[in-house]
């Protein structure tokens, strides 16, 4: 029984990250229709600009601050003004073509500018193990979960609570009745990207530690984060969180107790079964096709 | 056929079969590579260009053809039995995958082929039994036909293009037929195809069956070409390369699948000494090319007379005008 619970919760602290990825990639696909297939990457970019930042000798607190607005910048703003507008008016395949484009130039761009190996990345926890009634702990799991839920909480409180945030959710709901209203739609995409940028950001500084940054740590990520974001509901926010914590605690039990060489089948299975048997997600409304 | 679209074909194919005999093992290794993925991606422009299907999960066909003749070789059965039993597996398993694409819509079907691919290469990859894991199938011979044996790299490279050139010249075929209409009607407006009395069900499912034919037939030549196969070979990426090859060539094109291979399989090959800087330059080119070509190098000409169409008609438009005025 401790040893389930362990994986439980060392899955659950995986999960997390996996949900900030996906809650980041649900919010543009909600507000502006864009599949970002580049959201791995997204992860991975801002892993090594922290890397770089740090290298040059900066404290990792400041580091991370820099990279956060870094992020916004080049994966908000210029993402958005270099890429998905152009390309908007074209329909979603341009789109995801363009990203699948964007994570090889990106992934390549890190391995062939930067360097092939594993850069390492100094612990954001301290080194601490909690014992509760037998089973063990790490501070950087429980750190890491409670980081990232307290991430995915306040952008769901931004996003319900605030006017900012409502006027986003309307244009996500209906751009023209929102634009109408008033609402300055091309600003609230924007703040979808900038919020995807931080999300990401916030996902590097949570995942690097333990797995190193390498140039195609973006690929398993990027590639969870979709899932979880499908499996969980994809015009969902809430979905994004219960579809990546599903995937962090099955692939931890799945590992442990089926086969670890199938791990990052897990996903895919759930996927599997979710889109045959409820296909707008766990969480997910069904929604209507306009013919 | 357009007169200048024949001449360009006639063009390649002319090229494709004087200059291997100029070049050296590396060269009619690289032309046989091409073919091969020329194969490969004929049959993914069926699935994705002409039936509008979102397939990220090719290179699973392409494996599945290449183990399966390669299992043939290695227990003594002839690259003849092989080879069609590859493309039948592969057609039936297209066909199965092809029913989640009836319940599920584009984006959704892109992850479902992405998870498809990964299951199928994490089998690849873990079954030692069957497929040698990750240390792969060494040592795979090459077929023999009557007399002549297919041993020497030239001699191969003449059979891949035989069979290129068949199997294209039975998608031309195919393409032409009303089955061809029936594809595309599928992709433009599959309601409305429906509403026509096309049987878009058996026709989703055919376009992934076929495209996976070709991938099948294309993975079989190619295990016995470089006689060594891994399931580094059969991942997404390599999935994605070649959707990314469709696209870049024009889906939709019949002769877009030769210019995206020759843009994803040669140009890499050749510029291996780069190839990180190559694939970056490459994924950025295909970020540029969305932007300003969404449909493709081979729409140029299309968007080149388009644009002068309608200078044309502006044109008249501007004469007519004056006319009434005067």
């Amino acid at each position: 029984m401790t040893d389930f619970l362990q994986l439980f919760f060392s899955g659950l602290a995986t999960g997390s990250i996996y949900a900030l990825a996906a809650l980041g990639f649900t919010l543009l696909w909600q507000a502006s229709g864009t599949i970002n297939f580049a959201q791995g990457e997204f992860v991975m970019l801002p892993a090594f600009m922290m890397v770089m930042l740090l290298g040059s000798g900066l404290s990792l607190y400041f580091a991370f601050a820099l990279t956060i607005v870094l992020s916004v910048v080049i994966l908000g703003w210029l993402f958005k003004r270099g890429l998905v507008d152009p390309l908007f008016k074209y329909g979603m395949m341009p789109i995801v073509v363009a990203t699948i484009g964007l994570s090889i130039a990106m992934r390549n761009g890190v391995r062939a500018g930067y360097s092939a190996e594993p850069q390492p990345f100094p612990q954001v926890f301290p080194d601490v193990i909690f014992d509760v009634a037998g089973v063990t702990f790490s501070a950087g799991d429980v750190g890491t979960f409670v980081l990232a839920m307290v991430l995915v909480l306040v952008t769901q409180a931004f996003l319900n609570k605030t006017v900012t945030g409502r006027a986003m959710q309307a244009v996500a709901q209906n751009t023209e009745s929102a634009s109408v209203l008033g609402i300055n739609v091309p600003r609230m995409i924007f703040y979808t990207f900038a919020i995807n940028a931080i999300l990401a950001a916030a996902a590097a500084l949570l995942v690097t530690p333990t797995y190193l940054a390498k140039f195609d740590m973006g690929e398993g990520l990027g590639n969870k984060a979709f899932f979880a974001a499908i499996i969980g509901g994809f015009n969902n926010s809430r979905g994004a969180l219960l579809g990546g914590l599903l995937v962090g605690v099955c692939e931890n039990l799945a590992a442990a107790y089926i086969s670890p060489a199938y791990k990052d089948a897990v996903a895919l299975i759930i996927f599997m079964v979710v889109i045959l048997f409820k296909p707008q997600g766990l969480l997910g409304k069904k929604e209507e096709r306009k013919v | 056929m357009k007169k200048l679209n024949l001449l360009f074909a006639l063009v390649v194919l002319a090229a494709l079969i004087i200059v291997p005999n100029f070049l050296k093992n590396y060269g009619i290794h690289m032309f046989t590579t091409w073919l091969v993925f020329i194969i490969a991606t004929m049959g993914l422009n069926l699935t994705v260009g002409y039936a509008g299907q979102k397939s990220l999960g090719h290179a699973a066909f392409f494996g599945i053809g290449a183990y399966t003749v390669a299992i043939f070789l290695k227990a003594g059965l002839s690259f003849w039995l092989g080879l069609p039993v590859a493309a039948l597996f592969c057609f039936v398993v297209g066909l199965a995958l092809g029913f989640p694409a009836l319940r599920v819509q584009t984006i959704y079907l892109a992850f479902a082929t992405l998870g498809f691919n990964t299951a199928l290469w994490l089998v690849m990859r873990n079954e030692e039994w069957l497929t040698g894991g990750t240390f792969g199938i060494n040592n795979i011979a090459r077929p023999s036909l009557g007399g002549i044996s297919f041993d020497g790299n030239l001699a191969y490279y003449y059979l891949v293009l035989t069979f290129t050139v068949v199997l294209a010249l039975l998608l031309w075929g195919l393409l032409r037929s009303p089955w061809g209409k029936a594809f595309t009607a599928l992709r433009d407006n599959a309601i409305r195809a429906e509403s026509l009395g096309i049987d878009t069900r058996s026709y989703t499912l055919l376009s992934f069956a076929i495209g996976a034919v070709y991938a099948g037939v294309a993975g079989g030549l190619y295990a016995s070409q470089v006689q060594f196969i891994d399931p580094a070979l059969f991942t997404v990426g390599a999935s994605i390369m070649m959707y990314l090859m469709v696209v870049v060539g024009g889906p939709g094109y019949f002769l877009g699948p030769v210019l995206g291979s020759a843009v994803g399989v040669v140009l890499p090959e050749w510029l291996r000494f780069a190839q990180a800087w190559y694939l970056f330059v490459f994924g950025a080119a295909v970020v540029v090319l969305m932007i300003w070509l969404p449909d493709g190098l081979l729409s140029i000409p299309d968007r080149i007379k388009a644009r002068r169409q309608s200078r044309e008609a502006s044109a008249a438009r501007a004469a007519a005008g004056q006319g009434v005025k005067a």
